[in-house]
């Protein structure tokens, strides 16, 4: 089952351990743990940033392969646990509530609650309804959100400080990258538990047949209930680190669009892989910023390219390292 | 009371929109299997053929005629380019290949036509309104629309359910094996469907196109809108998407035309607006998920599925 362990088809010949796979990981971890100390030597802010993002949008991607990957459950609207975490910490600090142990919870609590609201009445359903539900009801606060005129409505919010930690202060570039890292890390090693676990055995097996997991006796629904709503709160928790990343909130954050974005990282990445989401953040994210310099029209080549990973990159870039498993 | 009745009207021509938009879409779904996200840019592209059709004709007629046609082709070459390998993937696939052809479809809009928006300017004779009921009145082009439009799924319900193409379109929805088996060319078929889709898609956007800004991007609010109406009427059914069309452009102009004076009667002037409008716009979506707890494959389920 261990995506983190070897593969069948040993390429290199070197030390059995060290797969394609695993070095590629190696490296990417390695260059994601040294971006700061680029940035502090060169004075290039930027690539601070654009990493501190990739790693942002990695962990929500990483939720998104918990449901979408393992679970198969396609939600076209999971931007939204984006923008509820992130709307949780702008309305907070707004009404002078700056401590992020208070603001944090309730971004992940109220994406859990709206996860569990919108999972109980869509996963009645299935395939196609699925995907246009959990659009539906993203868009339905997408909407909302425009229409919270105290909290800038379209034009969205300001966030003037960062959520409070005692005496850890997130204003400091470094520490909050690393923070994010390490959530990051620790989101990837809790994936990798609950795959493994039994209830993420359940969940495996109702994505490859539900029939017979119910004839077995799991109550299916409610495996994938919880599996939606951990999903759910771990995206509002990527949320809250955008919020206090870019400093600022608006309704685009949760957009469709975005919902679109997060599936592409989920696919490109490998969707059955823990380490997928990290690679597919990191390439698709390189990718729109390196081609938005080289030429006006960036998505003439972003759009053909998505087809062609549609048609012919079936699990994604890790499943160019061979396969670690099977069906 | 006239009010009512005139945003009443108002509904019915955003439903018939919708259906334009929903027909093609279900009939895609329920013939291909495919769940096309870039139909938002053939009703896009549409309005930009007929802005820009009509600008060198100096005809609104002809332009719209011309830009629906060359909606029709874009339709069909998109099919045989693209749509067409997608068929008989996975349902994430389609919606990964169609969101790529989305955002190219956005972007080559923007080389074309560039990034300023266009207008359809209509002809004199359809700028005036008419005395539909004493004291009131409303826009001709408005009506021209409802009528059009419900003359084209008329023509729609029996082109499906009266002609040999229709008849092929059913057989193809229950059992493509069979009718390819039977010496039908079944990629031609499929063509001529996407083509037709396409089509609906572009004529929605013409149509619209001179009540709002010809723009990038404005196709995708309806699109989603488009969703909810083929959800709630049932994937694949051309009849639900009928009945839910009309009653989302009901429920939402209805909704947005009352729900913040509603409001106003118990909260102040600016909570009720914000408010009123977070309210109305969520209320066809509220709609939908209550239909779909009663009837979670719509009002016409697709009997086959």
């Amino acid at each position: 089952m261990s995506q983190l362990s070897a593969s069948p088809r040993g390429i290199v010949s070197a030390p059995g351990w060290l797969t394609p796979r695993l070095t590629v990981i190696a490296a990417l971890l390695l260059i994601f743990g040294l971006v700061p100390v680029y940035a502090a030597v060169s004075g290039n802010s930027f690539a601070l940033a654009l990493f501190n993002r990739i790693l942002i949008l990695a962990l929500a991607t990483l939720s998104l392969n918990l449901i979408m990957g393992f679970g198969g459950m396609v939600s076209f609207g999971h931007a939204v646990y984006l923008g509820i975490g992130g709307y949780a910490v702008g309305i907070l600090a707004k009404e002078g509530i700056g401590s992020g142990f208070i603001q944090w919870p309730v971004a992940i609590a109220a994406s859990a609650f709206y996860a569990l609201i919108v999972g109980a009445l869509s996963l009645r359903t299935r395939g196609v309804y699925f995907i246009m539900i959990t659009l539906a009801f993203a868009q339905m606060i997408y909407y909302v959100a425009i229409g919270l005129d105290r909290y800038g409505g379209d034009d969205g919010l300001t966030i003037y400080r960062r959520s409070q930690f005692g005496s850890l202060d997130l204003n400091n570039k470094t520490l909050f990258y690393y923070l994010c890292f390490a959530i990051l890390l620790a989101g990837i090693y809790a994936l990798w538990r609950v795959i493994n676990s039994r209830f993420g055995l359940v969940i495996q097996g109702a994505r490859s047949n539900e029939r017979r997991m119910r004839a077995i006796g799991f109550p299916t629904f409610r495996y994938k209930l919880v599996c939606f709503v951990i999903a759910g709160a771990l995206c509002g928790l990527a949320g809250a680190l955008l919020a206090n990343h870019t400093n600022y909130i608006s309704p685009a954050m949760m957009s469709w669009p975005r919902s679109g974005d997060l599936i592409v990282m989920a696919v490109l990445g490998g969707m059955r892989a823990v380490f997928g989401p990290l690679i597919g953040a990191t390439v698709f994210l390189l990718l729109e910023e390196w081609l938005s310099r080289v030429t006006d029209y960036p998505n003439l080549i972003v759009g053909p390219l998505l087809l062609v990973v549609a048609l012919y990159v079936h699990g994604g870039i890790d499943g160019l390292f061979g396969r670690a498993r099977r069906g | 009371m006239l009010y009512l009745i005139e945003q009443f009207l108002n509904g019915i021509q955003l439903g018939m929109l919708l259906f334009l938009l929903a027909a093609g879409l279900t009939l895609i779904f329920g013939i291909m299997d495919l769940v096309n996200l870039a139909h938002g840019s053939l009703y896009m592209i549409g309005a930009y053929f007929a802005a820009t059709f009509a600008d060198w004709t100096d005809s609104f007629v002809l332009g719209t005629v011309l830009a629906l046609i060359a909606t029709l082709i874009v339709g069909m070459a998109l099919e045989v380019i693209a749509i067409r390998r997608l068929y008989g993937r996975d349902h994430l696939h389609h919606v990964l290949g169609t969101f790529g052809l989305l955002l190219f479809f956005n972007e080559l809009v923007r080389l074309i036509w560039g990034p300023a928006g266009m207008t359809l300017s209509l002809p004199s004779e359809m700028l005036t309104a008419v005395q539909v009921l004493p004291g009131l009145y409303y826009p001709v082009y408005r009506l021209v629309i409802i009528a059009v439009t419900l003359a084209v799924a008329a023509l729609l319900y029996l082109l499906v359910m009266r002609t040999r193409l229709g008849m092929l379109i059913r057989a193809g929805a229950s059992n493509r094996e069979m009718v390819g088996a039977l010496g039908i060319n079944i990629k031609l078929l499929y063509t001529l469907v996407f083509g037709l889709g396409a089509a609906l898609a572009g004529f929605a956007g013409l149509m619209q196109a001179p009540i709002l800004t010809v723009q990038i991007g404005m196709g995708e609010n309806i699109l989603i809108a488009a969703f909810v109406v083929v959800t709630i009427g049932g994937i694949g059914s051309i009849r639900g998407a009928f009945v839910a069309a009309l009653l989302v452009g009901l429920v939402d102009t209805i909704g947005r035309a009352f729900v913040p004076d509603l409001l106003h009667r118990y909260l102040s002037e600016a909570a009720a607006s914000g408010l009123g409008r977070s309210l109305s716009s969520m209320l066809v979506y509220v709609v939908m998920a209550l239909i779909l707890v009663v009837r979670p494959e719509g009002l016409f389920p697709a009997a086959s599925r």
